[in-house]
């Protein structure tokens, strides 16, 4: 592919991401908007995949090394930082805890 | 691995990102959903390091494991009240990976003759502007959010040009560089320059507008690595990126709709600077503040139908979310019917009060948000206010001289009685006055959140 061919193809599929984007957010309801912040975190994490071509890609000299290397390192932080804070924060979201089934006779208490 | 397998193999991530974000439509599967995006993560990377081949893979291998460490350990020690400062630190991470691959890239292509194409320096500019901000930007948010600086607005006179001419020299570097000016030291400058405005744009921002802020800085984050990806000619960067970039945007202009502010008033407006004429304006109603003790106001709990909490940042500095949840077990288990208003900017980040009431295990469907919550003051025997203050100030509705008239708020004022745990009469972060501490209605328990929650307990207790 040309690279004009290709700068064409790479619009696309950004102009596409942002409609996207704002069609599932919109969908995110406020109570998980904490959650939604710290999710996308996490996806933007992907910058470490940038980093590591970065790093793993035939270097100048020093300088380039030790940029790559920080790159993978603030990366992977934001990667692995992101996730484990998105679970602990949706893993406390819950409808009802199960001990207190026995005495709420409301509906909807099946997935606690 | 060829180019072309590696950009059909990173559809899975971009697929399971898409999930992941779908997945969050519902508190019921919205973990799944974040496990789903991960998974996606961890393919991206293997597909990355496969199609990298084999060299300096130790050096990647001992990078990712000393970030990931760092990521995985302050992740898990975190406390769920410092939870803003840690999204605001990982934000800023991800801005700066951004802004140093921009860097390395033009040390690297630089000296090539005819080298780089427009759209690569285009990208390349534009990532290092946007990630450095969104670095030095996020680390400011992270210190005034962890109290290493204070939360107050931060103003000198002047300071609007003298941002103005930091972020210009940024540009002006940036389109230099992209019109062909090949001096590695440009780059230098503009990311020094853009770190610059990162730290003097957060600076003069208050603590209570800190969800605009946050949320605007993740869409940096977004925008940025979607700017990498354009560098690096690599699909899944771009797409991740992007997802992210209107994501945060959505949130910040939903963060300034519940504000009633323009996201340009609340990044350069100073909040701090209009209080005065307003606190003027309130000074003249006069009337007397009716004080309560915890006896009173137990009773008025116990015997109501329904009580309505309306958490504010004040829950979370006291971290009385547990202390909040037993009070309203008890009162439920005498009959009354309990449920939370939270209004969208209330506390730090967007849906913070949610985060921190989950973690006390409220179940979610008792978390009202701000248009479902206003019906029901109506009904409403007590409203108790715990450490909220501009959320539910009347005078959003009524004084067109308050600075946060317009604002739609959380009705308190509309229930029976309404009852605000305070630390004393001190205005709220802001410095505006609420005249709902004046209303007939209106009686105050003073002192601590936690501990003013504790003796309710042992008082509805006692009854």
């Amino acid at each position: 592919m040309s690279h004009n061919t290709l700068l064409v193809f790479e619009l696309t599929i950004l102009v596409l991401a942002i409609f996207l984007g704002f069609e599932v957010i919109s969908k995110v309801p406020t109570l998980l908007h904490t959650p939604l912040m710290s999710g996308t975190n996490a996806i933007h994490g992907i910058v470490v995949v940038g980093a590591m071509v970065v790093l793993g890609a035939p270097h100048k000299d020093t300088f380039d090394w030790i940029v790559g290397f920080v790159a993978v390192v603030l990366g992977s932080a934001n990667v692995v930082g992101g996730f484990v804070v998105t679970d602990r924060m949706l893993e406390m979201f819950k409808r009802r805890e199960p001990p207190k089934e026995a005495d709420a006779s409301r509906d909807g208490q099946t997935d606690a | 691995m060829s180019t072309n397998l590696a950009n059909l193999l990173y559809l899975i991530p971009i697929a399971a990102f898409i999930l992941a974000l779908r997945f969050l439509s519902n508190p019921a599967h919205a973990r799944r959903g974040n496990q789903i995006g991960a998974v996606g993560m961890l393919v991206a990377i293997v597909v990355t390091w496969i199609k990298i081949g084999t060299t300096s893979w130790w050096a990647i291998a001992v990078a990712m494991l000393i970030g990931g460490a760092f990521g995985a350990v302050a992740a898990r020690r975190v406390k769920m009240t410092a939870m803003p400062q840690m999204v605001a630190l990982f934000n800023g991470v991800g801005g700066g990976a951004a802004a140093l691959i921009a860097l390395a890239e033009v040390h690297r292509i630089l000296p090539e003759p005819g080298a780089p194409k427009v759209d690569i320096s285009v990208a390349i500019a534009l990532s290092a502007l946007i990630g450095a901000i969104s670095f030095s930007g996020s680390m400011v948010a992270f210190a005034k959010l962890q109290e290493l600086i204070g939360g107050r607005p931060i103003t000198y006179p002047g300071q609007q040009f003298v941002n103005a001419g930091v972020f210009l020299i940024a540009v002006a570097s940036g389109v230099a560089l992209v019109s062909g000016v090949q001096h590695e030291w440009l780059l230098w400058v503009l990311v020094g320059s853009a770190l610059l405005f990162g730290v003097l744009f957060v600076l003069p921002i208050g603590g209570a507008d800190m969800p605009v802020v946050i949320s605007l800085l993740n869409a940096f984050t977004g925008l940025a690595v979607a700017a990498s990806g354009f560098e690096l000619e690599n699909n899944v960067l771009i797409v991740a990126g992007m997802l992210v970039g209107a994501s945060g945007t959505l949130l910040t202009l939903l963060m300034g709709r519940a504000m009633n502010r323009s996201i340009a008033n609340v990044l350069f407006g100073a909040f701090g600077q209009v209080t005065e004429s307003a606190a003027a304006v309130a000074a003249g109603d006069g009337g007397s503040v009716r004080s309560a003790t915890a006896d009173d106001v137990a009773v008025m709990l116990a015997y109501a139908q329904k009580v309505v909490f309306v958490p504010g940042y004040g829950l979370a500095v006291a971290q009385a979310q547990h202390d909040v949840r037993q009070l309203a077990d008890l009162l439920e288990a005498k009959g009354v019917e309990v449920s939370y208003a939270i209004h969208p900017v209330a506390g730090r980040m967007p849906g913070h009060m949610n985060v921190l009431l989950a973690e006390a295990n409220v179940p979610y469907p008792q978390l009202k948000e701000m248009d479902e919550a206003n019906p029901e003051f109506s009904r409403t025997d007590v409203a108790l206010v715990v450490g909220a203050n501009d959320v539910v100030n009347p005078d959003a509705r009524n004084n067109q001289g308050s600075p946060i008239y317009g604002m739609p708020i959380l009705n308190v004022d509309q229930s029976q009685a309404v009852v605000v745990l305070k630390r004393s009469m001190n205005p709220g972060f802001a410095g505006i006055e609420n005249p709902l501490f004046y209303n007939p209605k209106t009686v105050m328990l003073f002192g601590d959140a936690k501990e003013s929650i504790d003796k309710l307990i042992e008082d509805v207790k006692g009854l």
